[in-house]
């Protein structure tokens, strides 16, 4: 009797998919994960090399291919290790079976005399002359994992747990054609699409010949419904056409944010659904304090340094897309849907764009390549995002306000805890049902899916890390989701953790200031878990943590800890800054537990990352509205420069777990609220809305 | 009516006939050289991904006309070096591992090449003044800084040797 299968081994049991033999002396692994920055191909490689015994340089990746890989989904929320390099580990194990027993049965012995390295075969130590490719003819693997082959203990791994050069980085240093703004197909067009100001909104003129003026060569416009778009040859040309077109074409319906939408608050008039998880309300305050604080972030954008890329050619009844985007498959069918084609019709192929840091133009964009392929049979489309259009019309990660309660015992603890959250949702997703936004302009759009946000059986979207994980008797999270947004929001980076863990260990610091405890001491006085306990007292050590109150003196240091979602990686930062008038970030310490690591130096490469990410967002970032969106370029969406970021130190603590956790996200609540303790230990006072601007620091010193 | 432009690349002649003088230099690298190394960013001389060196000065090139580079001389990141011939910031990079999605490093290493040459020995925060002009979303910012101090170091043990 076998183990289940991992789960998405059972989703895509075909071996084949998983592990190939293709030549002598090569494997190619099929992963449904895709790069994006983050290494996770090179992790994939790792792990095929140890459960196979082949050496790493034998191994060829093939990532997000709705014709040949694996369907995993999305490449989201940090669980490509947990659960796409488990399912890996898993197809590898029961292909080496099949391998053993194969050689057995040729060499004439048992599979337990046999033993393999770098896929040859020895028996009791002495070459045999079999090895992967003398027996791959004789293997059948489009046959289904039955989980029959061992996975190799921990101690056993040679490859994982070591760093591990990426495989994708070469290229990238070199300045090859690296990513999917390279990509040149035999007469392909380049395309702009002239965007839709809002569903709903359609075009009442268009002055076609100003904008071939502004082109100044030869264009030629495509047209279905309210979408519009300027194709040509000359990408020089077509850029410049598209640029001036929105002087060009009037629209009528359209609406547009305005800056009184912008502040978090304005969420909390709004129509909302409404539900509570967890413990009931108690009738009464039990005797205890009552204390709350209200927190809040803006609206965030990706901001990806490159525009979103799509390129599409329909040809003989079938549409090839090649994406940039974080799930092939779930693409393929929201295209199938928009595009009224089977599945069977069309092929989505991942090819490497620039970080995405969650759901931002890339699927978008290759709707865009769709629909333009769709109404040019045979040609090759190349749509790329403006980085205006980026800016405008990526989805943004939603604001957020975080209203927290607690009643406090009478050593200072909190005895009851409400977390309550008024937030847009993180699920915009084309595979959710959520519309791509060029099929929005096309006649008869689809229906819009009814609100719903990321199920906290997925780790939640506005809930995500909502619930503290300390030690307190009672805890609830209310939850308003507010279905109507000024702007388009979906899955950025952490989705809800970030203004939650924010929220919440700035308020554990305002408990421990109220306690008269040091915000160290008191986090592990509510903390049982040791492997929490671990990451705090590590990165306390780390930054040779002493207790004192608010300095008031213009430099200041704060801690904060989260296990993201509450079930992944546990991280704790400490942030050293100095404030006159704008902060200046010193030093982040953080300690971090992923469980299994796979690549050391890929997690710590993804956990100082996500500290920047964080301390940008936390430091500058904000989408601003005036009559639309007016953070379109990167003067009015600043994001923290090199001369801006803090040197970091990083420790990895391992937690006993064999399975990776995932790294991603770890760090953003963290950080961002290590950086708001910092700032309330050196001002004396306490910010609680994102970003922390120096108008922001201004405006609240001038107010006490 | 098309016009001739010359000027070099990566140490050789090239001439390209343009309709159009306005053609960003960034454009012209690409779709008509197709020399896909320097990257598009934002087409607004903000963000760096499209650095290349002009006359031995780091320039962005996103929208600098075709016609402001005739007669010039241009380095693009292919100019540096290759796999097989890294410059030693490219192995530095590679050494440090410093990068995550990597589309910013082609201007990036453009923009450490051009401070090398000024200033062989800089420090930490002269290596972060150099680099303000480019823009790095992943965060890959201290191993990228590290890795220049490295490719520094090793170019001053080259040139002492």
């Amino acid at each position: 009797m076998n183990a289940p299968l991992p789960g998405l081994l059972n989703d895509n049991p075909t071996l084949e998919r998983w592990v190939s033999f293709p030549a002598p002396g090569k494997v190619t692994v099929g992963t449904g994960r895709v790069e994006f920055g983050q290494g996770v191909l090179t992790a994939m490689a790792q792990i095929a090399a140890d459960e196979l015994d082949v050496a790493m340089e034998r191994i060829t990746i093939r990532s997000g291919d709705t014709e040949l890989t694996p369907n995993e989904g999305y490449t989201a929320g940090s669980m490509s290790m947990q659960f796409g390099g488990v399912a890996l580990r898993q197809a590898c194990a029961d292909v080496r079976g099949l391998f053993f027993d194969q050689a057995a049965k040729v060499i004439g012995c048992e599979a337990s005399a046999l033993s393999v390295r770098d896929g040859k075969f020895y028996r009791n130590g002495v070459s045999t002359g079999q090895d992967y490719w003398t027996l791959a003819g004789a293997i059948d693997l489009s046959i289904k994992a039955t989980g029959a082959g061992r996975r190799k203990a921990a101690g056993e791994l040679k490859v994982v747990g070591k760093n591990s050069a990426r495989l994708d980085l070469p290229a990238k240093i070199f300045g090859e054609r690296a990513f999917i703004h390279d990509m040149q197909l035999p007469n392909m067009v380049h395309a702009r699409v002239v965007r839709q100001p809002n569903r709903g909104a359609a075009i009442r003129s268009v002055d076609e010949a100003a904008i071939r003026r502004a082109g100044k060569g030869s264009i030629a416009f495509i047209r279905n419904g309210n979408f519009l778009a300027v194709v040509g040859e000359n990408e020089t040309v077509v850029e410049a056409a598209a640029a001036a077109a929105a002087n060009h074409v009037t629209w009528q319906n359209d609406e547009a944010p305005m800056p009184s939408q912008l502040e978090a608050s304005w969420l909390l008039q709004r129509p909302s659904i409404d539900r509570t998880l967890g413990a009931p309300e108690p009738a009464d305050s039990q005797g205890h304090r009552r204390v709350g604080a209200t927190y809040s972030k803006a609206y965030l954008a990706h901001a990806s340094i490159a525009p979103s890329c799509g390129l599409a050619e329909y040809r003989d009844g079938h549409l090839t897309v090649w994406t940039h985007c974080q799930g092939v498959f779930p693409l393929r069918a929201a295209l199938a849907r928009t595009l009224k084609l089977d599945l069977s019709a069309i092929t989505v192929r991942h090819v490497q764009g620039a970080g995405c840091y969650g759901h931002n133009g890339a699927d978008d964009a290759a709707a865009d390549a769709a629909i333009i392929a769709l109404q040019m049979p045979g040609k090759p489309i190349r749509v790329r995002w403006r980085r205006e259009e980026e800016f405008v019309h990526e989805p943004k990660g939603t604001a957020m306000v975080v209203k927290l309660h607690a009643l406090v015992d009478e050593a200072g603890k909190p005895a009851d805890w409400t977390t309550e959250i008024w937030s847009g949702t993180h699920q915009g997703r084309p595979g959710g049902g959520n519309p791509l936004l060029g099929g929005e302009a096309l006649p008869d759009p689809l229906p819009l899916p009814p609100p719903s946000d990321v199920p906290e059986a997925n780790g939640g979207g506005a809930t995500r890390n909502a619930e503290p994980l300390y030690d307190i008797p009672a805890k609830r999270i209310i939850h308003h989701l507010v279905p109507e947004t000024p702007v388009r929001v979906s899955s950025l980076r952490g989705l809800g953790a970030m203004a939650n863990v924010f929220a919440l260990e700035c308020f554990i610091d305002e408990l421990a200031e109220r306690a008269g405890q040091d915000p160290v001491a008191y986090r592990l006085s509510i903390t049982a878990d040791p492997r929490a306990r671990a990451v705090i007292e590590k990165v306390a050590q780390m930054a040779d943590w002493q207790p004192g109150p608010p300095t008031g003196a213009g430099r200041g240091r704060g801690i904060a800890f989260a296990r993201y979602k509450n079930r992944a990686g546990y991280a704790a930062v400490v942030v050293e800054l100095t404030i006159d008038e704008e902060i200046c970030l010193a030093h982040v310490w953080c300690a971090a537990d992923s469980g299994l690591v796979v690549n050391p130096d890929g997690v710590v490469n993804q956990l100082e990352g996500g500290i920047i990410q964080s301390a940008s967002w936390v430091l500058k970032e904000q989408v601003r509205f005036d009559n639309g969106v007016a953070s379109f370029d990167w003067e009015t969406y600043p994001v923290l420069k090199f001369s801006e970021v803090p040197e970091i130190d990083v420790s990895l603590i391992a937690g006993g777990d064999d399975i990776p956790l995932g790294v991603g996200e770890v760090t953003a609540g963290p950080t961002a609220a290590a950086i708001g303790n910092a700032v309330s230990h050196a001002l004396g006072i306490r910010i609680r809305d994102l970003p922390l601007t120096r108008e922001r620091i201004m405006a609240t010193l001038l107010k006490t | 009516m098309a016009q001739s432009f010359a000027f070099t690349v990566n140490g050789k002649p090239v001439s390209v006939a343009l309709d159009n003088e306005e053609t960003p230099l960034l454009a012209v690298l690409r779709n008509e050289l197709g020399l896909m190394g320097t990257r598009f960013g934002c087409g607004l001389e903000q963000c760096g991904s499209c650095m290349v060196l002009i006359d031995g000065e780091a320039e962005k090139c996103c929208a600098k006309p075709i016609w402001s580079v005739a007669g010039k001389a241009i380095t693009t990141v292919e100019g540096l070096g290759a796999r097989e011939r890294p410059h030693p910031l490219q192995q530095a990079f590679l050494d440090e591992q410093a990068g995550q999605c990597g589309y910013c490093l082609s201007g990036i290493l453009i923009s450490a090449k051009a401070l090398l040459d000024r200033n062989p020995s800089p420090t930490r925060a002269e290596i972060a003044q150099a680099l303000d002009g480019n823009i790095c979303r992943c965060g890959t910012h201290n191993r990228i800084m590290r890795a220049v101090a490295k490719a520094a170091a090793a170019m001053r043990a080259g040139a002492s040797a």
